[in-house]
């Protein structure tokens, strides 16, 4: 029987849920592995998730600084969506998406996915060009989307200002149906059990100081608790990629670490059913099954590892509510909160193995990171197996930079601060 | 009203009753209560229902960190949901409803959650709900099926979706020291600060000043605590230097010393006072911040502590003193510490009879011990409260002997009882210090988290720091007050306080429990329903590390934000570890300390977002029929519409005659950049791609601009005023971009050469005329210089005067006809607009939109922002022969690189309907036809339009391959509208390629 | 976040415009080195700590800043002129192109040069 089911759940309700087991062990690292896997967010625990369920490679530890699920896995927007315009993206976000549409099944773990659909509100006739021309691309990948007119978007969006009045009038929107939201804590705690189950040590409040080197090979890692040694070492820390690249001695990197706030207001009864995103500015946001709305818009703008922003972006991201719902205004935030990007020179993640021999390394995720989670893991899993990319991340390489082979989605160059 | 009013104490005007109704049930109170109060006067026990299993609730404090008592507040339509009774302060007319519950707060259906309680362990909902594997609910449907159910079931008030017209207001306050919190301490920083002469704004989330000193019942200076207060504030509200803000609650601190705070102006108001915001969001730059703001007192978690009548000893205190209320007629006492024995001693003195007090220590000071004698009532040491009774609100306590850690046993006493004060200690409000710096410190004597070591400039006092005494704050305060202002002395002399000797420290225990543990629901956070049990049941589940236990438990997101329920959550997860409280960690407190109205910190952008801008003849336009759109910032005419007229029809016939006589469009919005200095050419010949230190002067020059990275930035002309002054032209929609572009090279990379740029877009006003007629239109318009072919040769410009305005008219061509752009004085544009208008009346000369703009320069092949997407290069829209060899200049030594080169990148070409039908904007080409998808793109239209010259649907468009497809046939694919059809791709040099026209 | 412009003195954050590392170094034009030429574009150290970082006072002079500041407590430190410090460091190279006017001068002129200008 699956460990969780309505029926265990029954059950252990009947004996004061006295013999649930942890989610996870809390092991002593040993002193070897075949893998090392440095990151315990969701890459990394789904990463160990996929190389254990995929490729049998279950002799892997994840190393994390701090408390499992401690970066972005646990402050992002839970927004998944595949609403991409160029191939490259389109291919590796929708292989994602169907890996979310089966993920509580092969978690044995509801992370609570739900395809309310997410609708991008265009607000010009040339902004509604740009995007019937990614949504176009997005079916002609394989992917679903679906041009909603203002009366379509009034009538599903209760709320929306569509009226020729605002400032910033509707002409109409992008929905992507089978887009939607997750319980963002509950994918790196399922990730970390599944992992868990099939052997993986999860080894949490351990921070990597450096790096084993056996001849220019990385061979290992110190650790606050102790050297561990692993036939291969894979770097998973968005924001911290600096940092811990740099104890390796790669000193720089495509990648700036930026602050992104996130917010959500009181618990309300259902308010608005879709995720929905405000075009004439850059707001992203739905409601919480709490019934908090959850939203964000853009990273402050200027390198930050101190997981706080500050008050111009609130105040922006706060009038583009109001523009949206005239209706908000009475509504009350509750609480903000701070996550470090790691905003990559062309706005695309890098999924790669090396940059030196013996290491892996899947970083530059932006403020996307979340609904890639489960390709992620699974193609840098596949990376980290058989030491070659798979088809969905062989475009994430990182000397694409210097070669020009760039996957721009924003069109905005190397300036991170406007991916 | 019930016999709940004490005749004479508290700030409520007894002279100024208040109606008001709860529930669609009419109530009374007086000025100066709040709803809570009101309500409690009147009898009422029963406020709301909890989040998740519907349990009656009642009041738990008196303040910003009431859990239980939510309302909605309603005016007229307008709904504004979740606000505490405890700070909503009644007006004649407020209509207030209970929330989260169906049909009525009496009877709620929601109620049966309590049956399946046992399954509604903390986090049950990731153990179930996956559905089946196979069949029409596998994948996620199973899940949203259940998800429809959970959401109608949880969230806590309903908003609803009328716009808020409710003024919102803004205020930037610039002030030597902010204080925050005006109790005892805050109040003596203020005066020591203002003394000084410096500055001062003095911030109070409550109606009234004084925080403690209203309900402490001690006297300061000899004076009843509360009179002193409200002398020591009139003393205040007299100097010019001090700023005083009641009902604001300082909710962010930020960087700088950058401080958040809103001021609910209007709330308490019955209609607000007319220009008067609802609210008012201020930021406050402050040199040095006074944190006094206080503490909260903590719940003791036993089981059955959630039942309407149980209330924290200080807010029990607090009614009688402040509102003149008793919370009950015989009221139980519990605690862990001294200071609920002033609540006993207070509630005694106001009428109440003191059921008993109850303390979990076995010794107690002699302080304490004079209040309980005082009070009256059975004084039982070493027993706790292990249960209470009652149904919608308590009517009495079970109470066991109790040992230090918390566990009872032995014979339970019943005693009867309507209210049971709770005290579990004091928490710091440590919040603004902990959103400005590192992790809090915990205080073992205290039982407490005290504030952080400052990471920005503030200083603190009172009990926020963990004062005991209002002695110690009046003195904590007084230096604090003096350190921020840097001065030596203060004139306020330090009042003496009378008041008991009390022990502050409290004993260690957060949780009763019983040995069996089989005596109901003991609640941590009340307002989402977490139990000790769910905090252990976390515990074994590994959810440790405090995160992990709020995040799984949602232990303090509720909207108190755990005020009430953190450290006693903390301690029992410390418990189950086997470790210290402190060693379980602290969770980062975030902004904002309190919630914040949307509507507040959106204040002067309210539903407006960002500025319009208008060009000089922007008022021409809107008389003469223009239908305006959109385009960045700006606001440009689309088409001039005839009654009756489609869009095509409209900029079809405005095309035509362009082609074939002369109209004229607003080119207003063009970005306009100065460009002078001696090194201006040598600038300019870096940042292009071709050159223009050999352009002549009074000459203009097409010009290409490239990233650093090597891709396309922008393109435009550039006209040369002089040797060393230029005028640069880009699009309307890189405008800011390449001015930002520009200034960072010139200021950061090449200070030494000696260049200015002046953004001078608003300076001039544009106007493009296009046609054969346009040279005949000129001559007529325009004084003081020739136009003919040999004075104003193609790329040539003059100066000259229209209508008496002096105006620069380059000839140049957007639209592929002999074209000229004529620029003047913004002041002067809508004149010389009409001014030319009427010199091109013999010609029919027609004001053209954007669209009709957009279809001659598809026609003639030319680029804009629509192609240059910032992913194009210049060879992409083969525009390579602008690209210099003798020279190096921005991006030429990146734009070669092999992917930039690579030969399957997307080209420029023209596409031509061949099945009649209009092509798509955001289309894509594909190779095969037929409608089956997915299939391969290999381009995407860019621009399409109805062209007049061709009499053909026709297009611009970025394909794999470009010009090597010329002549193939191809199709477009747009799966989002079902629009399928057959083209030609062709040139992009649709109409007179050779450009005889413009030449002409 | 305050910082605080040598010009126009302390503004608020809003006022400016984040225009990335200032380390990092542009090749001479006619350079043709190609990787110097990606390690500008491109490749950052991005510190946790100490930064050096350009930053334009957009709502202001519009002169470019050279700001120390701490990405771990956005702690701001030494504020100057850009063209200063590029100058500076130019001068101290001895290939460097003579300078046609001590360095503060042209910077206070932009800004002066700026605000008419807007």
């Amino acid at each position: 029987m699956a460990e969780y089911s309505a029926f265990s759940l029954l059950k252990n309700a009947l004996n004061g849920h006295r013999d649930w087991k942890p989610a996870w062990r809390k092991p002593d690292p040993k002193p070897s592995y075949d893998v090392i896997i440095i990151g315990g967010g969701g890459h990394g625990l789904a990463t160990a998730y996929y190389l254990a369920a995929e490729h049998g490679v279950s002799n892997v530890a994840v190393l994390e600084k701090g408390w499992l699920g401690s970066g972005n896995v646990g402050r992002n927007t839970t927004i998944v969506r595949s609403n991409y315009l160029l191939p490259e993206s389109i291919r590796f976000y929708e292989h994602s998406m169907k890996l979310w549409e089966d993920l509580s099944h092969d978690l044995n773990y509801n992370v609570m996915f739900s395809q309310r659909g997410i609708l991008n509100l265009a607000h010009s006739p040339s902004q509604a060009d740009d995007y019937i021309r990614r949504g176009n691309a997005m079916r002609l990948g394989g992917g679903d989307a679906e041009w909603l007119s203002p009366e379509q978007i009034a009538r599903k969006v209760p709320g929306v200002d569509v009226s020729g009045s605002a400032r910033f009038p509707v002409v109409g929107g992008l929905l992507q149906p089978r887009a939607g939201t997750a319980r963002h804590d509950a994918v790196a705690w399922g990730y970390a059990r599944g992992a868990d189950r099939r052997g993986v040590d999860i080894i949490e409040n351990c921070e990597v100081t450096g790096f084993l080197r056996d001849g220019d090979r990385i061979s290992g890692v110190q650790t606050t608790r102790g050297e561990i040694r692993a036939g291969k070492v894979a770097v998973a820390v968005a924001g911290s990629t600096g940092r811990v690249m740099k104890l390796a001695g790669i000193d720089r990197l495509p990648i700036e670490s930026h602050v992104l706030q996130a917010f959500v207001s009181e618990s309300l009864k259902p308010f608005v059913d879709t995720v929905v995103t405000f075009g004439a500015g850059h707001l992203y946001m739905s409601q919480s099954d709490k019934g908090g709305l959850v939203f964000g818009g853009d990273i402050d703008g200027y390198n930050s590892y101190a997981q706080r922003g500050n008050l111009p972006v609130v105040e922006e991201v706060m009038s583009e509510m109001v523009a949206m719902f005239p209706a908000l205004a009475r509504v009350r935030l509750l609480r903000s909160w701070g996550g470090v990007m790691d905003m990559s020179m062309d706005g695309s993640p890098i999924i790669t193995t090396g940059p030196l021999p013996g290491m892996y390394l899947n970083c530059g995720w932006c403020y996307g990171g979340f609904k890639a989670t489960p390709a992620s893991g699974w193609s840098f899993a596949w990376t980290i197996a058989r030491d070659e990319p798979h088809d969905i991340n062989a475009p994430y390489t990182l000397d694409r930079f210097h070669r020009g082979i760039l996957i721009d989605e924003k069109g905005q160059g190397a300036t991170p601060r406007l991916h | 009203m019930s016999g709940r009013r004490i005749a004479d104490s508290g700030r409520i005007d007894r002279d100024r009753p208040v109606d008001f109704t709860f529930d669609g049930r009419n109530y009374s109170g007086f000025a100066g209560d709040t709803l809570a109060s009101a309500l409690l006067a009147n009898g009422v026990s029963l406020f709301g229902r909890s989040f998740k299993y519907h349990r009656p609730r009642g009041v738990l404090t008196a303040g910003i960190d009431e859990p239980n008592a939510l309302v909605t507040v309603l005016r007229g339509a307008k709904r504004e949901p979740n606000i505490p009774a405890t700070q909503l302060e009644i007006y004649n007319g407020l209509v207030t409803e209970s929330q989260n519950r169906f049909p009525s707060l009496g009877f709620d259906i929601g109620a049966v959650n309590q049956l399946g309680a046992p399954l509604f362990s903390a986090g049950f909902y990731y153990k179930t709900f996956m559905g089946p594997v196979i069949g029409p609910l596998k994948g996620t449907r199973f899940w949203m099926l259940c998800e429809w159910f959970i959401r109608r079931a949880a969230g806590l008030g309903r908003a609803d979706y009328e716009p808020d017209t409710s003024p919102y207001g803004r205020m930037n306050a610039f002030c030597d020291v902010l204080i925050v919190g005006s109790g005892p301490s805050g109040l003596t920083a203020a005066r020591a600060a203002a003394d000084a002469g410096k500055r001062v704004i003095l911030s109070e989330l409550d109606p009234v000043t004084g925080g403690s000193a209203n309900w402490s019942g001690e006297t300061i200076g000899g004076k009843p605590s509360a009179d002193w207060a409200a002398e020591e504030t009139a003393a205040l509200a007299a100097m010019p230097n001090v700023r005083l803000l009641t009902r604001t609650h300082v909710w962010g601190y930020y960087d700088g010393n950058t401080l958040a705070a809103l001021e609910r102006v209007g709330d308490h108001l019955s209609a607000p006072q007319p220009g008067a915001p609802r609210h008012r969001h201020w930021v406050i730059r402050a040199g040095t911040v006074v944190l006094t703001t206080g503490a909260f007192e903590r719940p003791i978690v036993f089981p059955g502590n959630d039942r309407p009548g149980v209330m924290l000893a200080a807010a029990a205190q607090r009614y009688a003193a402040e509102f003149g209320v008793l919370p009950g007629r015989r009221i139980a006492i519990f605690t862990n510490n001294d200071s609920a024995y002033h609540a006993a001693a207070h509630l005694s003195a106001a009428g109440a009879e003191i059921a008993a007090i109850i303390d979990t220590r076995l010794t107690i000071s002699n302080g304490a011990r004079e209040l309980a004698q005082k009070a009256g009532g059975e004084l039982m040491l070493g027993h706790a409260v292990g249960g209470t009774s009652g149904s919608r609100a308590i009517s009495g306590i079970s109470v066991r002997q109790v040992d230090a850690r918390g566990t009872v046993s032995g014979e339970a006493t019943s005693i009867s009882a309507d209210c049971l004060a709770v005290s579990g200690g004091w928490s710091p409000a440590i919040h603004l210090a902990s959103q400005a710096g590192h992790a809090p410190k915990w205080d073992e004597d205290l039982q407490a988290f005290l504030p952080p070591n400052a990471t920005q400039n503030w200083i603190g006092a009172g009990a926020f720091v963990g004062a005991a005494t209002t002695a110690e704050a009046l003195r904590g305060g007084r230096n604090a007050g003096l350190k921020a202002a840097g001065a030596m002395a203060s004139r306020a002399q330090q009042a003496k306080v009378d008041a008991p000797e009390l022990d502050p420290h409290p004993a260690p225990i957060f949780e009763i429990r019983a040995t069996d543990g089989k005596s109901g629901k003991a609640f941590v956070d009340h307002q989402l329903d977490v139990t000790a049990e769910d905090v252990r049941l976390a515990h074994r589940e590994g959810f440790m590390s405090v995160e992990h236990l709020k995040r799984y438990t949602t232990l303090g997101m509720a909207t108190d934000q755990g005020k009430t329920s953190n450290v006693p959550g903390l301690a029992i997860m410390a418990a189950a570890r086997g470790i210290a409280i402190p060693d379980a960690g602290t969770t980062r407190f975030r902004p904002p300390f309190a919630p914040v109205s949307l509507g507040a910190l959106a204040a002067e952008r309210f539903g407006e977002v960002k500025p319009d801008r208008l060009t000089p003849m922007h008022d021409w336009h809107v008389e003469h029929g223009a239908i305006m759109m959109p385009a960045g910032l700006w606001h440009r005419p689309q088409i001039y519409g005839l009654s009756g007229e489609t869009l095509e029809q409209a900029y079809v016939r405005e095309a035509k005659a362009v082609r074939q006589s002369v109209g004229m469009v607003d080119v207003s919005t063009l970005g306009k950049i100065a460009v002078q200095g001696p090194d201006a050419a040598e600038f300019l010949d870096r940042v292009y791609t071709n050159k223009f230190s050999t352009l002549p002067v009074n000459k203009a020059r097409y010009g290409l601009m490239l990233r650093e990275d090597g891709l396309l930035l922008d393109d435009g002309t550039t006209w040369r005023l002089g040797e060393t002054e230029f005028l640069m032209t880009t699009t309307t929609a890189a405008a800011g971009k390449v001015m930002q572009h520009l200034e960072c090279l010139l200021d950061v990379r090449w200070p030494d050469l000696n260049v200015a740029l002046t953004s001078v877009s608003d300076e001039w006003a544009g106007t493009a005329i296009s046609g054969p007629n346009a040279r005949k239109v000129l001559e007529t318009a325009v004084k003081g210089t020739a136009v003919d072919n040999e004075s104003l040769p193609f790329m040539g410009i003059v100066r000259g005067e229209i209508g008496g305005a002096p105006v620069m008219i380059c000839r140049l061509s957007f639209s592929g006809e002999l074209a000229y752009e004529v620029y003047c004085g913004a002041g002067h544009g809508t004149h010389v607009w009409e001014a030319l208008l009427a010199a091109g009346e013999p010609f029919n000369t027609l004001p053209y939109g954007m669209e009709a703009l957009g279809t001659l320069r598809i026609e003639k092949g030319h680029v804009t922002g629509a192609e240059i997407d910032g992913r194009v290069t210049a060879r992409d829209l083969y525009l390579d022969w602008m690209l210099s060899k003798k020279k190096p200049f921005v991006g030429s030594a990146m734009m070669d690189r092999e992917g930039l080169a690579a030969e399957d990148r997307i080209r420029l070409v023209g596409i031509v309907s061949l099945d009649g039908q209009p092509l798509g904007g955001g289309a894509h080409i594909v190779e095969s036809s037929g409608r089956e998808e997915p299939r391969k793109s290999i381009g995407h239209i860019t621009a399409v339009c109805y062209s007049p010259a061709l009499s053909k649907y026709i297009g611009l468009a970025l394909v794999n391959g470009g010009k090597a497809r010329h002549g193939q046939r191809a199709f477009t694919a747009d799966p989002l509208r079902k629009r399928y059809g057959p083209v030609e791709i062709v040139s992009h040099h649709f109409f007179d390629p050779d450009g005889s026209r413009m030449h002409g | 976040m305050i910082i605080t412009c040598p010009y126009c003195g302390p503004r608020d954050v809003v006022e400016f415009t984040y225009q990335g590392d200032a380390t990092a170094v542009r090749p001479d034009q006619t350079s043709t080195d190609q990787d110097a030429w990606n390690r500008y574009v491109y490749d950052r150290a991005n510190p946790a700590g100490k930064h050096s970082e350009v930053w334009q006072h957009s709502g202001g002079c519009r002169a470019h800043l050279v700001v120390e500041r701490d990405t771990l407590t956005h702690a701001i430190g030494v504020v100057r002129f850009a063209r200063e410090k590029t100058a500076k460091a130019k001068a101290a190279r001895p290939a460097a192109p003579a300078k046609k006017a001590p360095a503060r001068k042209p910077a206070t002129k932009t800004g002066a040069r700026r605000r008419a200008g807007k």
